[in-house]
């Protein structure tokens, strides 16, 4: 069976047929169409996981067609250990999105729900790509939907939030495209990425690409100095669309650098990872010290998510087993935990319309069950041990004291921030005497918000206290990265 | 071979014969709607479109009337896309010009004397057959331009138009007089062959290359011979501007080939420095000035001006240091780009079209706010245009710029990749005004609150239209074959 195809096609068929049959008169119609279409399309990609073979670090589930054929371009699908968890961390946030978005959206819903799946299939086209070519069509394709989600579901500033992510993301991309057209010239005509990552490769060429990747996929991720279309997009993006952003979009960065960055320019990036350590570092603690400060929930999670990506890129560059594989668990654990963090956000925001840390206050007294997901998704995100949050960034941290001491150790640092930063806005908002009669009055969740958050509680308990089926399934494949990126391809 | 060889000029023959019977036969149609004029101009560029497709598919390069024409499957493919261009323009103008009085037999009559002298631009093969090709073409033009004669803006616009139309043909003819001075001869193919022996006057010839590019510039609108075409789509009825918008550029790029490559390849150092400056210059001014625009047709005038210089960044790696190995490969992606382009184009101005009514243009880009609340697939429809131009996957956009962009990454000439680079910082500034227009179809409110028109032809063929792009997007290999083909085919010879 074509697993991957249809895990890329089937939420796209539903998301278009939404799209075709759905208008304003049947909203409740088209909520379930949705239901339907994510919920089958996560089940399609179950078998991905199940029938892996963790003992090979080649790609698997492998379909390959001629595509354009004058570029010699083809349809080629494959995953390895380190993009197969993507894909059914795409589909399963997919459903919960539209769970989450079920009573809360109710204009132009066929739309909503139609734009996230065709979404969903595109993000899982970035993750199943072998092709460089398709890989970058994919890539670029992902920011039509999430425009338009921006600004038509979004808050206030939510033209301003929308163009800014486009012409960022598109701004760094572009030079991608330079990039990959030039590693087709340069392997003879052939946009596989498999081939790229066997062709030798001088300094200089190495170079330039590195930094053009860079540029794409820094600006993905983000890391500090291109960041700030994040909170921008964050804070005006409806909550289903912040959950993708969090817990996917942001992971497409991520994985560009393992896929290209690393393999295709080796000695590149160890003549960068000086460099690439630093952005880290920065991002860890500056962006840390920056969520400290902030008035919005929904910024102070954006900025979160920041420092989190800091964690990934770090252990990404420096190039050890315990780096790659924790920077790898932390964007799926990333993906739960920060999700969540906005759905609990979202839950409130639903009820008194405000993200200001501010209009809250004692919420534990009105809203008991909400508090308890609340809580353990935030010590979730400062790393509590047992909890998914944990497991990543003490990979990372085990990782880069090997790799250097006071990295390590600054690094380490950086944890204290995260749980600052958390706590305090967990005590601010939900702990206390109740603040105002706003939240006197809350409603605590609903038969369907506690499934979603559910849902998510059991994925974070789980991952935190039984990670081996994710380390399991990373193992090979990025002990074959560790090893191609340590010879030299000059 | 001096033969007239009539059966391969086929297609323009029925063409002229058609245009003519029309022009007796609308007459005697006594129908304000001019039903039978329109279905009759229809069926006539379907059988055109057709023989051309069928003669590019037999893949023949035949001289015929005595070496005046070469019918090569380039000249067919493009021929068979303007008949295609011509025959979507009409199907969307119909119901724009009735109100406006302007659906008389004329616009059927001149689109057809237009297309013929198309037709003859891309295949001629003597100076002088492809000026009065495009003197046809562009008399007509002039004529459907000021076809609405009592308003003030056509009028107005079909002047400078007119004007310096023709100051533009002055300099091609200039250009072509230094040429026929230098080589002594009128034929295309003989001038290759003389210039290449290399006895010739290279200062004149020089002189004349300078003149043929700038009239070449001038009607394919590249900065800094741009002057009159915003003013001109503007100031046409939207259905004259599609005229000029979509069909002549196709004409216009084949006839820069005819000239360019079939004539003077061997001048190629010349001409394509000429080229790199005038695509530099249109890329910048095009993407900038279309910010300022709040009226839809002028953006879209000076999108087609930055258009038009990512075209010809793919004409000028052609010939790197006298060698044409990647001629083949640069050519063909600059057609693949032009009529991908005019693909577009005429989705955009037919939506213009759609949208107007009596007494409204629905020109400016606030006639569009919040279109996707008055009807979701017009404005799904309109929204794929917009990314196509911007070049964002999955539209066939994406792979025009694509082509283009490896043409001059593949010389692995410094200079070239330079260029892609500008290039692509420049479409990035692109991306922001095209993104305005999808901003304003869906995320402002709508603030005219009366139903849409409804046409159903036009809209149905609006959609068709839509589709192609985002269908060509996700499969673009066969028609990026067809125009290597066409290419290759036509440089053998």
């Amino acid at each position: 069976m074509a697993y991957l195809s249809l895990s890329i096609w089937l939420p796209i068929a539903f998301g278009l047929l939404l799209l075709a049959v759905g208008n304003d008169r049947h909203p409740q119609q088209a909520r379930w169409i949705a239901l339907v279409g994510a919920i089958v399309s996560f089940l399609v990609t179950l078998p991905l996981i199940g029938q892996f073979d963790t003992a090979s670090a080649a790609l698997q589930f492998r379909e390959t067609l001629p595509w354009i054929e004058r570029f010699n371009v083809r349809y080629d699908l494959g995953v390895d250990g380190i993009s197969v968890w993507f894909v059914l961390l795409t589909a399963f946030i997919t459903v919960i999105v539209v769970i989450a978005g079920w009573e809360v959206v109710t204009e132009r819903v066929y739309q909503y729900m139609g734009a996230f799946l065709i979404l969903s299939g595109l993000m899982i086209g970035v993750f199943s790509a072998a092709d460089g070519l398709l890989f970058y069509v994919f890539f670029e394709a992902t920011l039509i939907p999430m425009y338009i989600i921006i600004g038509v579901w979004g808050g206030p500033r939510r033209v301003y939030a929308a163009f800014k992510f486009f012409l960022y993301t598109l701004a760094g991309s572009l030079l991608m495209l330079i990039a990959l057209i030039y590693l087709y010239v340069k392997s003879g005509g052939s946009f596989s990425i498999q081939a790229w990552q066997q062709l030798p490769l001088p300094m200089t060429p190495q170079t330039l690409l590195f930094f053009a990747f860079l540029a794409a996929f820094a600006v993905k991720v983000p890391m500090w100095p291109v960041h700030t279309w994040l909170p921008d997009a964050h804070v005006e993006a409806p909550t289903g669309g912040s959950v993708v952003l969090a817990a996917i979009m942001l992971k497409l960065g991520c994985y560009g650098f393992l896929r290209f960055s690393l393999p295709v320019t080796p000695d590149a990036a160890h003549a960068y990872a000086p460099l690439m350590i630093t952005l880290s570092l920065v991002a860890v603690i500056y962006i840390g010290l920056v969520a400290l400060v902030q008035n919005d929930m929904k910024k102070l999670v954006a900025y979160s998510s920041i420092a989190h990506m800091g964690f990934v890129t770090l252990g990404f560059f420096i190039f050890n087993e315990l780096g790659i594989s924790g920077g790898l668990v932390q964007m799926i654990s990333h993906g739960f935990v920060s999700g969540a963090m906005f759905l609990c956000i979202g839950v409130l925001y639903d009820r008194v319309h405000s993200r200001e840390i501010a209009a809250y206050g004692g919420v534990v007294n009105t809203m008991p069950k909400f508090v308890a997901f609340a809580v353990l998704f935030a010590m979730a995100n400062c790393g509590l041990p047992g909890t998914a949050g944990f497991i990543g960034e003490w990979m990372v941290i085990l990782g880069s004291v090997a790799h250097n001491f006071w990295i390590g150790l600054l690094a380490a640092t950086a944890l204290i921030f995260g749980a600052a930063y958390t706590l305090w806005m967990v005590k601010r908002v939900y702990f206390g005497d109740i603040a105002n009669d706003d939240v006197r009055e809350l409603q605590d969740l609903n038969a369907r918000e506690f499934a979603m958050l559910g849902l998510l509680a059991v994925c974070v308990l789980a991952m935190g206290l039984y990670p081996k089926p994710f380390t399991d399934v990373m193992h090979v494949s990025v002990t074959e990265l560790i090893r191609h990126v340590g010879v030299s391809k000059l | 071979m001096t033969a007239m060889n009539w059966l391969a000029v086929v297609p323009e023959i029925v063409l002229l014969a058609m245009a003519c019977a029309i022009a007796i036969i609308d007459l005697f149609v006594t129908d304000p709607k001019r039903g039978t004029t329109h279905v009759l101009t229809l069926l006539t560029l379907l059988v055109v479109g057709g023989l051309h497709l069928y003669f590019f598919d037999q893949g023949l390069t035949i001289y015929a009337m005595n070496r005046m024409v070469v019918v090569d499957p380039m000249g067919h493919l493009l021929a068979a896309f303007a008949s295609l261009a011509t025959l979507v323009t009409l199907v969307y103008a119909r119901p724009y010009a009735e109100p406006r009085q302007i659906l008389k037999g004329e616009l059927y009559t001149l689109s057809l004397f237009s297309l013929l002298g198309i037709s003859i631009m891309v295949a001629g093969n003597n100076m002088l057959v492809l000026y009065l090709g495009l003197e046809l073409m562009s008399l007509s033009l002039y004529a459907l331009v000021a076809l609405r004669r009592d308003n003030a803006v056509a009028t107005e616009a079909a002047m400078k138009y007119f004007v310096l139309g023709a100051l533009a043909s002055g300099f091609l003819l200039y250009g072509m007089s230094m040429m026929y001075g230098a080589t002594e001869t009128l034929y295309l193919d003989e001038m290759l062959k003389a210039i290449a022996s290399g006895d010739i006057n290279r200062q004149v010839l020089t002189f004349g290359v300078v003149f043929i590019v700038a009239g070449l510039a001038f009607k394919l609108g590249a900065v800094p011979f741009h002057m009159w075409l915003p003013d001109v789509y503007h100031g046409a009825p939207t259905a004259a501007t599609l005229l000029i918008a979509a069909a002549p550029k196709i004409a216009a790029f084949g006839m820069l080939i005819r000239l360019l490559v079939d004539g003077m390849l061997t001048l190629a150092g010349d001409w394509q420095q000429m080229l790199v400056v005038l695509a530099v210059c249109s890329l910048v001014l095009g993407n900038l000035a279309a910010i300022a625009q709040h009226n839809l047709k002028r953006m879209l005038a000076y999108s087609t001006i930055g258009q038009i210089g990512f075209m010809l960044l793919g004409l000028v790696a052609g010939v790197v240091n006298g060698d044409r190995v990647f001629a083949g490969n640069a050519y063909s992606s600059a057609m693949f780009y032009m009529i991908t382009y005019v693909l577009t184009t005429l989705g955009t101005f037919g939506l213009i079209m759609l949208l107007a009514r009596e007494g409204f243009e629905a020109d400016e880009i606030g006639d569009l706010a919040g279109l996707n609340k008055r009807s979701p697939l017009l404005a799904a429809v309109m929204a794929a245009f917009m990314f196509s131009l911007a070049g964002i996957p999955p539209t066939v956009g994406f792979y025009a710029k694509l082509a283009v962009l490896q043409t001059l990454v593949t010389t692995g000439v410094a200079a070239h990749l330079w260029l892609a680079i500008a290039a692509v910082v420049l479409s990035l500034v692109g991306a922001f005004y095209y993104l305005r227009v999808v901003k304003t179809m869906y995320f402002d409110e709508p603030t005219d609150s009366r139903p849409l028109p409804t046409h159903r032809a036009a809209s149905a063929l609006l959609s068709v239209n839509g589709a192609a792009v985002v269908v060509l997007g996700l499969l673009p290999g066969g028609l990026m074959a067809v125009c290597v083909q066409a290419v290759v085919k036509s440089l053998g010879t």
